[in-house]
C-alpha cells in the first residue's frame, strides 16, 4: 500500500512558541487516517500546513509523491472545525462559487452539486440563503461543498459537532463510501468511539511532537497487556483467587453478568501460558466469561499522552 | 488569476446587492439634489414673499427716495401722524412702520430714525433702508458741500490686478478660484472614498471572521490574493456607485431645474462650502464673461490632473484599504475596531485640514512637505497640482506612495493572514508586532 501524503520532519514556530516539532506522518492512500491529540497540541497546525494555509519553517509535505504543490488545493477537501459559510448568500450560487476557487469549472461544479443535492434531497435548499437554514442543514451543506470537487485526499476537523445523530450516521457512511471509491481520509477529533469506528490508521500528536503512529490493530496489539478477563462460577472464590495470584498479576474485575461469579483481570506474562490457564480454571469450576482485554483507542490515547508527559 | 477574479466578482456581487448599498445608491442623490432644491425653493419662495411697508416722514427729505419694488410696496402715512400711523400699520396687517422725525440738522435725522414691527425686523430689510436712507442723505449732505454729483461719479474707478507668471504664462482670479475647486474637489473626493470604501473593505473582513468561513476559503486561495481580490472588488462597487451618484444627481437636477425653471446659478450661491467672496466672484465671472472661464478652464493641466488623480486614488485607496484589511483580520467584531482606528484616522484628517489651507498657498513649505508624505500626499498633492507643482515635487512624491504602498501592503498582508486565524480575543499592538515576526 503506498502513501498518498507524506509530511516529513515539520517544524512549525510562532514567535518563540514551538507548534510542531520535527513531526512526520505517512497516511497510506484508501486509508482513514486519525489525527489525534490533546488540545493545542498541534493537529490544526499541521493541518493547515497540509492545506498551504500555514506555511512550515522546515520539512516538507508530499502529496502523491511530489512536493505539495499550489495547484494541488484541489486536490484536497478540507472541512476545518472553525467553520460556516456566507450568511446571505444563496447555497447553490455559494456552494458553486467556492467549489470554482478550488478550480471546477462552473458547469461542472453545477452537476455535482446537483448530484449531492439530489442525493441528500435537499435540492430545495439550492436558492435558500444560508441563514435561511437551520444549524445542522448548514453543516450538510458544508460538507457537501468540502467533498463536491472531488478530492484525493479529504480531511475533516471534528466533522460529526453540529450533527444530530441520525445525520451524523449519514456522514459517516458519505465518508466511508468516499473511501471505497478511493478518497483517502484523514479525521481529527477527540471522539475516540468514532476513531474507533473508523480508522484504520492514526498518529497522535502531543505537545508539538509525534508520540505514536501506525496501523490501529498494530498499535492496540502493541499496547495490549495481555491482560484476560474471566468469570468462573465456584464455590471456593476466596481460595482459586489465592491460588491465581501465586502465578500472575490479578485484580478485580467489573462487568455485568447474570451468575454470582469471580470476576477477576488475569496478567499472563507470556500468552503460550493461555492454555494451560484454561484447563486450570474449567477444572475448578463452571468458566462462563474468558476474554482478552483490548486496549481501547481511548486508553491508548489517555497512556500516551500521560507517557508522553512524563519523559 | 483566475481565482482573483471570481473573488473581485463576487465581492463586487455581495457589495452592490446589499440592501444598504442599493439603498444609499438611491437615495443619497435624491436626498442631496432634494435638500438642494428645498434650499432654492424655499429662496425663491422668500423673495416672492410680497411685503407692504409704510412710512411717516416727518422731515419731507425722503419723499423721493422709497419706491416700490416687485416684493415691496412703500405707503406714505405722514398725513395721520405717527401714533395714528402705528395704528393703522398694526391693524392692516402690514410689515412695518419706519419713522423719520423731523430734526433741526441732518446730522440729527441720521441717528433718530425708527422702525416699528410686529416681531423683530428681518436683518435684510432692515440694512435695505438703511442704504436707501444713506444714499440720500449723502446726497443732500455733498449738495450741502456744492460738491457735483457727476465729478464724484466720474472718479469711480475699479482697479483688477492681471497677475501672470514668470513663464508668461496669465492666471487669473477666475483660474485661482478654479483651482482651488478642482484640487479641493478631487481631494475631498478621494478622502470619502477611501473613508467610506475603506471602511466597507474592513466590514466585509470582519464577516467572514464571524461567519468563519474564512479558513474554508483560504485553503483555496492565498491569503493575499482575498485580500486584495476584496480591496479591488469594493472599489469597483465605489467605483460604480459614485458613477450612479453623478449621472443620477446630474439628471436630477436638470429635472429639477426644469420643473421650478431656476437658475442653475441660484443653486451654487446655496452651496454651503463657499465663502461669499468666492460666491461674489463666480457671479461676477459667470455674469462677465463665461468664455473666459471656459478659457480658464482650458489653461488648467487638465492632462495632469487626469492622471495624478488616477495615481493617487489608486495609491491612495490601495495603501489605506489594506490597513483597513489588517484591522479588520486584527478584531473579532467591529466595536473592538475603534483602537485601531485612531492613527489610521489621523493622517487623513489631517491631510484634508492642511489640504485646505494649501489651496490659499500651494507652494507654502507645509504644503510641499505634506504632498510629499505618502499618508497624506494623495490628498494634499492632488489639492496643488491644478495650481502646478515642480516635476521632482511630484516625482519624489510618488516614488515614495510607491514605496509606501509595497512596505504597507507587506505588513497589512502579514497582519491579515495571521489575523484572520486568530479568534476569541482582542489583540494589542504588541501582538500585532509580533505577528509579523510569524
Amino acid at each position: 500500500m503506498s502513501n498518498l501524503l507524506v509530511v516529513e520532519n515539520i517544524i512549525k514556530n510562532f514567535g518563540d512558541f514551538r507548534a510542531l516539532n520535527n513531526v512526520s506522518i505517512e497516511v497510506p492512500e484508501g486509508s482513514i487516517f486519525g489525527l489525534l491529540g490533546p488540545n493545542g497540541a498541534g493537529k490544526t497546525t499541521l493541518i493547515r500546513i497540509i492545506n498551504q494555509i500555514t506555511m512550515p519553517d522546515q520539512g516538507k509535505v508530499y502529496l502523491g509523491g511530489n512536493e505539495l504543490q499550489p495547484h494541488d488545493i484541489q486536490n484536497i477537501g478540507y472541512l476545518p472545525e472553525e467553520r460556516g459559510l456566507y450568511k446571505n448568500m444563496k447555497v447553490g450560487e455559494q456552494a458553486i462559487y467556492l467549489a470554482m476557487l478550488k478550480g471546477m469549472t462552473k458547469a461542472a461544479a453545477k452537476s455535482s452539486l446537483k448530484y449531492w443535492f439530489d442525493k441528500f434531497d435537499i435540492g430545495s435548499w439550492w436558492n435558500k440563503k444560508i441563514q435561511e437554514l437551520s444549524k445542522g442543514q448548514a453543516q450538510k451543506v458544508q460538507f457537501v461543498v468540502t467533498v463536491m470537487h472531488k478530492p484525493k485526499l479529504l480531511i475533516f476537523d471534528e466533522v460529526f459537532s453540529g450533527f444530530d445523530p441520525i445525520n451524523a450516521n449519514i456522514i459517516r457512511d458519505e465518508i466511508l463510501q468516499l473511501r471505497n471509491e478511493g478518497a483517502t481520509v484523514i479525521f481529527s477529533t477527540h471522539r475516540m468511539e468514532s476513531v474507533e469506528e473508523l480508522c484504520d490508521h492514526i498518529a497522535l500528536i502531543n505537545k508539538a511532537d509525534k508520540i505514536l503512529e501506525g496501523n490501529l490493530i498494530e498499535i492496540k496489539k502493541q499496547f495490549k497487556t495481555n491482560t484476560f478477563e474471566i468469570g468462573l462460577v465456584t464455590n471456593t472464590k476466596e481460595a482459586i483467587q489465592k491460588e491465581l495470584a501465586e502465578k500472575f498479576e490479578v485484580s478485580t474485575a467489573n462487568f455485568k453478568s447474570l451468575e454470582d461469579e469471580l470476576k477477576l483481570n488475569i496478567k499472563i506474562e507470556d500468552t503460550n501460558a493461555v492454555p494451560d490457564l484454561i484447563q486450570f480454571l474449567n477444572s475448578k469450576g463452571t468458566l462462563n466469561h474468558f476474554i482478552e482485554l483490548i486496549p481501547s483507542a481511548h486508553d491508548i490515547f489517555v497512556k500516551a499522552v500521560k507517557q508522553s508527559d512524563n519523559e | 488569476m483566475n481565482k482573483l477574479k471570481l473573488i473581485i466578482k463576487r465581492e463586487f456581487l455581495a457589495k452592490v446587492r446589499n440592501k444598504s448599498f442599493i439603498i444609499m445608491t438611491i437615495l443619497s442623490p435624491i436626498l442631496m439634489v432634494g435638500l438642494m432644491s428645498l434650499i432654492v425653493f424655499l429662496n425663491i419662495k422668500n423673495s416672492e414673499e410680497q411685503r407692504t411697508i409704510t412710512y411717516v416722514d416727518q422731515s419731507q427729505l425722503f419723499s423721493d427716495t422709497f419706491i416700490d419694488t416687485e416684493t415691496t410696496t412703500y405707503k406714505d402715512l405722514t398725513k395721520l401722524g405717527i401714533e395714528a400711523a402705528k395704528e393703522a400699520t398694526q391693524s392692516s396687517g402690514y410689515y412695518g412702520l419706519l419713522f423719520i422725525p423731523k430734526k433741526d440738522t441732518i446730522s440729527a435725522v441720521e441717528k433718530a430714525i425708527e422702525f416699528y414691527s410686529e416681531d423683530a425686523a428681518g436683518i435684510t430689510i432692515i440694512s435695505g433702508l438703511e442704504t436707501k436712507i444713506a444714499k440720500k442723505i449723502r446726497n443732500i449732505k455733498l449738495k450741502n458741500l456744492e460738491i457735483d454729483l457727476h465729478k464724484i461719479k466720474q472718479s469711480d474707478t475699479n482697479v483688477t490686478i492681471l497677475t501672470s507668471k514668470f513663464s508668461g504664462e496669465k492666471s487669473s482670479k477666475i483660474g485661482s478660484i478654479l483651482k482651488m475647486i478642482a484640487g479641493g474637489g478631487f481631494g475631498y473626493l478621494i478622502f470619502m472614498f477611501i473613508i467610506i470604501y475603506g471602511t466597507s473593505v474592513m466590514r466585509s473582513v470582519i464577516e467572514e471572521k464571524t461567519n468563519r468561513i474564512i479558513e474554508v476559503i483560504i485553503s483555496s486561495v492565498k491569503p493575499f490574493q482575498l485580500m486584495l481580490g476584496k480591496i479591488i472588488g469594493n472599489a469597483f462597487a465605489g467605483i460604480l456607485q459614485f458613477i450612479i451618484w453623478i449621472i443620477s444627481a446630474s439628471l436630477l437636477l436638470v429635472v429639477l431645474a426644469m420643473v421650478f425653471g431656476a437658475d442653475m446659478s441660484a443653486l451654487s450661491t446655496s452651496s454651503p462650502a463657499m465663502s461669499p467672496e468666492m460666491i461674489e466672484q463666480m457671479k461676477q465671472s459667470t455674469e462677465g464673461n463665461l468664455t473666459l472661464v471656459l478659457q480658464e478652464i482650458k489653461n488648467l493641466p487638465l492632462v495632469a490632473m487626469f492622471f495624478s488623480f488616477i495615481f493617487y486614488f489608486l495609491g491612495g485607496y490601495l495603501i489605506y484599504s489594506s490597513i483597513y484589511a489588517a484591522i479588520g483580520a486584527a478584531v473579532d467584531s467591529e466595536t473592538d475596531t475603534q483602537q485601531f482606528m485612531m492613527p489610521v484616522m489621523l493622517p487623513l484628517m489631517i491631510a484634508i485640514y492642511v489640504g485646505f489651507s494649501v489651496i490659499e498657498n500651494p507652494q507654502g513649505s507645509i504644503a510641499i512637505g505634506f504632498s510629499i508624505f505618502p499618508l497624506t500626499s494623495p490628498i494634499v498633492m492632488l489639492m496643488r497640482i491644478p495650481f502646478g507643482v515642480p516635476f521632482w515635487q511630484i516625482a519624489i512624491s510618488m516614488l515614495l506612495l510607491i514605496l509606501t504602498f509595497f512596505a504597507i501592503v507587506f505588513f497589512a498582508a502579514k497582519i491579515y493572514r495571521i489575523g484572520i486565524l486568530m479568534y476569541g480575543k482582542k489583540p494589542t499592538y504588541k501582538e500585532l508586532f509580533k505577528w509579523l515576526r510569524y
